[in-house]
């Protein structure tokens, strides 16, 4: 059984249709592309999955405990909760908290303690905050972040900036996790070594991941399957050598050869 | 737990005592006179007023508009149980009524204004605040617009152990995990919401505990000044709750300290030039706006770990 399957989803906006019947399916423990030219469709059909619209058409499943749960539609901290976790195109870090309150707040839905609890600061109170604290350092040493837990995440270098909100993301706990473009803006160093980060936490946390990216060597080197999007229909998708070799790809998107 | 003793909470206790000490000191010593213990107590109600909002618009990021209605609530449950059943044990009666009436009121309230974001709240909630006092003017357990004469309950003991207990509740709610929920949504809602955090709940939940904490300011009001009539729980009230939430820095609980204390302290050295006291005051919030336009302390906070890692961090540098 797949871990999500997404069958005919069609988004609307007015008489655009931004998405249309797309079907998916993600197996766990995969690193999947999502890839297509400017206005495509990607983060429309990102946001379709994580909850942020309600399709139009067509069904999202997830597997949750071995049974297929239909996900269109929930609100995204439901979905959240099920285990789906992302980032955005355009970081949407906590500007002026601290790196490490902005991991905190990605725990928020574990955590075992109440408004009361809070207000009397009783024990729970104590036990709970330690307990997320270390986890938080613990997730901003995987990212490397971990000496500047108490600087501003608007004032962290654009690299970083990504970096945290991969920490962050994975502060919830997530079984798939959306990454949307990730390198934007990264310098080929910076990109590296995120190459490195997103293989390092597909294997620590027993992740699924799905990346829009519009850099060809990071997609082609780390996906294990990827999916085209055009004009927001599914152009094609397979493994990265017949993506490659696809002529409807390498026309809408990849350019052809001189 | 060892936390809970640590040098900060130890100093915040010892800060606590010795302004208790010197303001009763103050007052038997007849340096703080009748006037002047006026002045005091209004600055302290102000004060527990402000918190309340400023962990609406300042920590949750929700522009209220409707802070006098849920005073409202709270003064005149009091006075009504005052009323019935003279005394202390009426008024504290009443204080309960009012946490649970504001309570339920905000609730219903928030629902669906919480839905609305920025200009739109603020109107929702300044005619809310509206429907509050006309319900009021209009009954007769109310007394109209005649208002309701009670006796003087409350002195500057109940106010202070008041104003500290309500302090305390809102920094702790927000410095833990509830709070910081509720600071998300202020930064951005759409990623709070992608980080797993129902975000409708965390408005309410601030929008609540508010009100709550107004409506015991309300009735705090009541038993200390003991006339209470509509009219003073208007639009203006409002404004004057956020001027000073503002003027302290959106966020900033010792800011709102600060802010109750001058423009409690500016206000009554303006009486003496009645004609021109307005204009006074309005030119001095403009200018503390243009010098500083996040507030006196923007969202930062005094706290006695910050003032310990200065003296700490000095000590260092003369080594």
């Amino acid at each position: 059984m797949s871990l999500l399957k997404v069958s005919d989803l069609t988004k609307n906006f007015g008489g655009l249709c931004a998405v249309s019947h797309v079907n998916m399916e993600i197996e766990e423990k995969e690193l999947i592309g999502l890839i297509g030219p400017n206005g495509a469709g990607k983060t429309t059909l990102f946001n379709l999955l994580t909850g942020v619209y309600e399709p139009s058409e067509g069904t999202i499943e997830l597997n949750v405990d071995g049974q297929m749960k239909s996900i269109g539609g929930l609100k995204p901290y439901v979905i959240t909760g099920l285990g789906l976790a992302r980032t955005f195109q355009n970081i949407r870090l906590f500007k002026n908290l601290s790196v490490l309150d902005n991991v905190k707040i990605g725990m928020q839905k574990d955590i075992q303690y109440g408004v009361f609890s809070a207000v009397l600061r009783s024990n729970a109170y104590y036990r709970e905050e330690k307990r997320v604290e270390e986890k938080a350092m613990e997730l901003l040493r995987v990212v490397n972040l971990d000496k500047k837990k108490d600087e501003k995440a608007m004032n962290l270098p654009y690299g970083e900036q990504r970096k945290l909100e991969i920490a962050r993301a994975l502060a919830t706990d997530p079984k798939i996790l959306f990454l949307d473009e990730p390198a934007a803006g990264m310098n080929p160093q910076e990109t590296t070594e995120l190459t490195e980060l997103i293989h390092q936490i597909k294997e620590n946390f027993n992740l699924t991941i799905v990346l829009i990216e519009h850099d060809m060597s990071l997609v082609m080197s780390i996906c294990e399957r990827i999916y085209v999007l055009d004009y927001g229909k599914l152009l094609a998708s397979g493994v990265p050598e017949v993506i490659k070799n696809d002529s409807k790809v390498i026309e809408a998107y990849l350019g052809e050869e001189i | 737990m060892k936390d809970r003793f640590k040098k900060t909470n130890l100093c915040w206790l010892a800060a606590i005592i010795l302004s208790y000490v010197i303001l009763t000191a103050l007052m038997q010593a007849g340096i703080i006179d009748a006037v002047y213990e006026t002045v005091l107590s209004t600055i302290m109600i102000n004060i527990i007023l402000a918190i309340s909002l400023n962990l609406i618009i300042g920590i949750t990021g929700q522009f209220s508009l409707g802070h006098a209605g849920f005073m409202c609530i709270g003064a005149y449950s009091a006075g009504v149980m005052m009323k019935q059943m003279p005394g202390m044990g009426g008024f504290l009666v009443g204080i309960l009524i009012g946490f649970v009436i504001s309570a339920l009121v905000a609730l219903i309230v928030s629902i669906p204004t919480l839905r609305l974001k920025g200009d739109y709240l603020a109107i929702a909630t300044l005619g809310f605040g509206e429907i509050i006092r006309i319900i009021v003017l209009n009954m007769t357990i109310t007394n109209g617009a005649a208002g309701l004469v009670l006796q003087k309950v409350v002195t500057f003991p109940f106010i202070f152990a008041a104003m500290v207990l309500s302090t305390i509740v809102i920094v702790n709610f927000g410095c833990s995990a509830p709070g910081r929920a509720c600071i998300s949504v202020r930064e951005d809602e759409i990623a709070s919401e992608a980080m797993g955090i129902n975000t409708t709940k965390y408005k309410v939940m601030a929008f609540v505990i508010g009100a709550m904490i107004a409506s015991l300011a309300g009735a705090l009001y009541a038993g200390n000044f003991y006339v209470i009539r509509p009219d003073m729980f208007t639009f203006n009230r409002s404004i004057d709750i956020l001027v000073i939430v503002v003027f302290g820095g959106m966020g900033s609980m010792t800011g709102s300290y600060i802010a109750a204390i001058v423009i409690g302290l500016l206000n009554n050295f303006l009486q003496s030039f009645a004609a021109v006291r307005m204009i006074i005051y309005g030119l001095a919030l403009v200018l503390i706006m243009i010098f500083r336009p996040s507030g006196l302390l923007g969202t930062k906070e005094f706290t006695f770990t910050s003032l310990f890692n200065r003296f700490s961090k000095r000590k260092g540098e003369a080594q």
